[in-house]
């Protein structure tokens, strides 16, 4: 006989606080000796597959004020659009493209990634997602961390056809997930309130 | 056709939807720093994708011996830091109670007397030279983890002009997908400043809150030496794949 039970809740979310640093980067923060080096500083390997770029960008307040205090992570797909994951069913994965990445932004709210593009991922379903990496924030004053998505300017084609992207284009608000390509540089400002506010994700 | 769907390896399934009626709202102005920093639009909802199934791993072994040890991992040779000595346990489960094995759990805490090792504190507390306030640990097998450490202090903080955060410990939990990302906060079993913190109460279901305070459990103490609090922790489960439509050749 199959007993009753309930699906446990998910344990709540609570602010990661101003010194979130010091569980994220502490070495950066002066906690010197624990481990050898904080986390996340190379998404990519020497000799990884793909187009070298850097994504910068700055985080903002509904005030226009820099979130100087935050910790940002990437996660992104290889080159060829596999993730480097135990979850990844496909195998193939370059393994110099680690595709995790964890930086603090700086007084300004500044944050930069060095990595590769990834290439397209299958959607649900069928098709292909547009190239793109994932950005999930955490700072004072955020009770629960801030997921969005940072797409490509240079793909415009792939990016008509993204289920994701279609839906942020449907509200109008498709433009903040697109990240400006200017050579290896691509610059992807985050508005966390206001007229510009960025798409924020529950996926 | 058959003989496809059973060899090849499968997608792994989507994750449940998460239930915000267990999680603060992002614009909560009890908490002051929240009120600039929430997005106000409402956030897009999608069935989750690969981007989101998959999530990054980490091999047990990364860690340093001492990594799950902030009594001595800060501490010079010879020396600890100073406070009621306990151990913090618990099992990492997904809403299905499987256990999650072999991922990273961060956590960072102030000291026994309330202060941060940081340079934007500002409480006059001192610090403890032998306490960097930072760990990690990975789970087991089981899904379980355990630190040593020292309870850390209750400190006052600048919000309303006399607001004290309990006792806690902050948590950083990765899961098998991204989309399993979560920071929290662990709080002690009978603390009275857990019912007046503005950010405790950011979460309005007392039940939700009550999931967050770790309990004293004295048959892990170790006699003479550490108080025991366990605290288990669940992440979002993922949906069983055994209905969903494939397409040929996808
Ligand atoms: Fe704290």
């Amino acid at each position: 006989m199959m007993l009753p039970r309930d699906y446990l809740k998910e344990t709540p979310s609570q602010t990661g606080g101003p010194y979130v640093h010091i569980g994220m980067m502490p070495n950066l923060f002066d906690i010197n000796g624990v481990i050898p080096e904080d986390l996340g500083g190379d998404i990519v390997l020497e000799g990884v597959k793909g187009e070298r770029i850097t994504i910068k960008g700055r985080i903002v307040d509904g005030g226009g004020n820099p979130v100087f205090d935050c910790v940002v992570e990437l996660w992104q797909a290889d080159a060829n659009g596999i993730y480097n994951s135990p979850m990844e069913h496909r195998s193939g994965a370059d393994p110099k493209c680690i595709g995790w990445g964890r930086q603090s932004a700086d007084d300004n709210g500044e944050f930069a990634f060095e990595t590769i593009k990834p290439g397209p991922v299958p959607a649900p379903g069928g098709g292909l997602m547009a190239p793109h990496v994932t950005l999930w924030i955490v700072a004072r004053g955020i009770n629960i961390g801030l997921q969005t998505r940072m797409y490509f300017s240079d793909e415009e084609a792939a990016n008509a056809k993204d289920p994701i992207l279609g839906k942020a284009r449907m509200i109008g608000r498709d433009g903040t997930m697109i990240g400006k390509r200017d050579g290896d540089i691509v610059t992807f400002d985050i508005y966390l309130q206001g007229e510009n506010e960025t798409v924020f994700l529950d996926i | 056709m058959t003989d496809r769907l059973v060899n090849a390896p499968q997608e792994a399934g989507a994750f449940m939807e998460r239930d915000f009626s267990q999680h603060p709202p992002a614009f909560t102005p009890g908490y002051k720093s929240s009120t600039l920093r929430a997005p106000k639009q409402a956030l897009i909802s999608f069935a989750s994708t690969l981007s989101e199934k998959t999530g990054p791993a980490f091999g047990h072994n990364m860690l340093g011996e001492y990594d799950n040890d902030l009594i001595i991992n800060y501490a010079k040779a010879g020396e600890e830091a100073i406070g009621p000595r306990i151990v913090v346990h618990g099992q990492l489960l997904d809403q299905n109670a499987r256990p999650i094995p072999n991922v990273l759990l961060e956590f960072w805490q102030a000291n026994a007397g309330g202060r941060y090792r940081h340079k934007r504190e500002g409480y006059r507390a001192p610090l403890d030279p032998n306490f960097g306030g930072f760990g990690r640990t990975i789970t087991d097998e089981n899904g379980y983890y355990w630190f040593r450490t020292i309870k850390p202090g209750p400190y006052p903080w600048p919000n309303g002009v006399n607001d004290w955060r309990p006792a806690h410990i902050h948590f950083s939990l990765f899961g098998s997908g991204f989309a399993q990302r979560l920071v929290s906060q662990m709080y002690f079993e009978g603390d009275p400043l857990i019912k007046i913190c503005p950010i405790v109460n950011t979460i309005s279901d007392p039940a939700a809150i009550d999931r967050l305070v770790a309990r004293l459990d004295m048959n892990n103490t170790v006699p003479m030496d550490l108080s025991a609090y366990r605290f288990d922790i669940v992440l979002r489960g993922r949906r069983s794949t055994f209905f969903e439509n494939r397409k040929e050749g996808n």
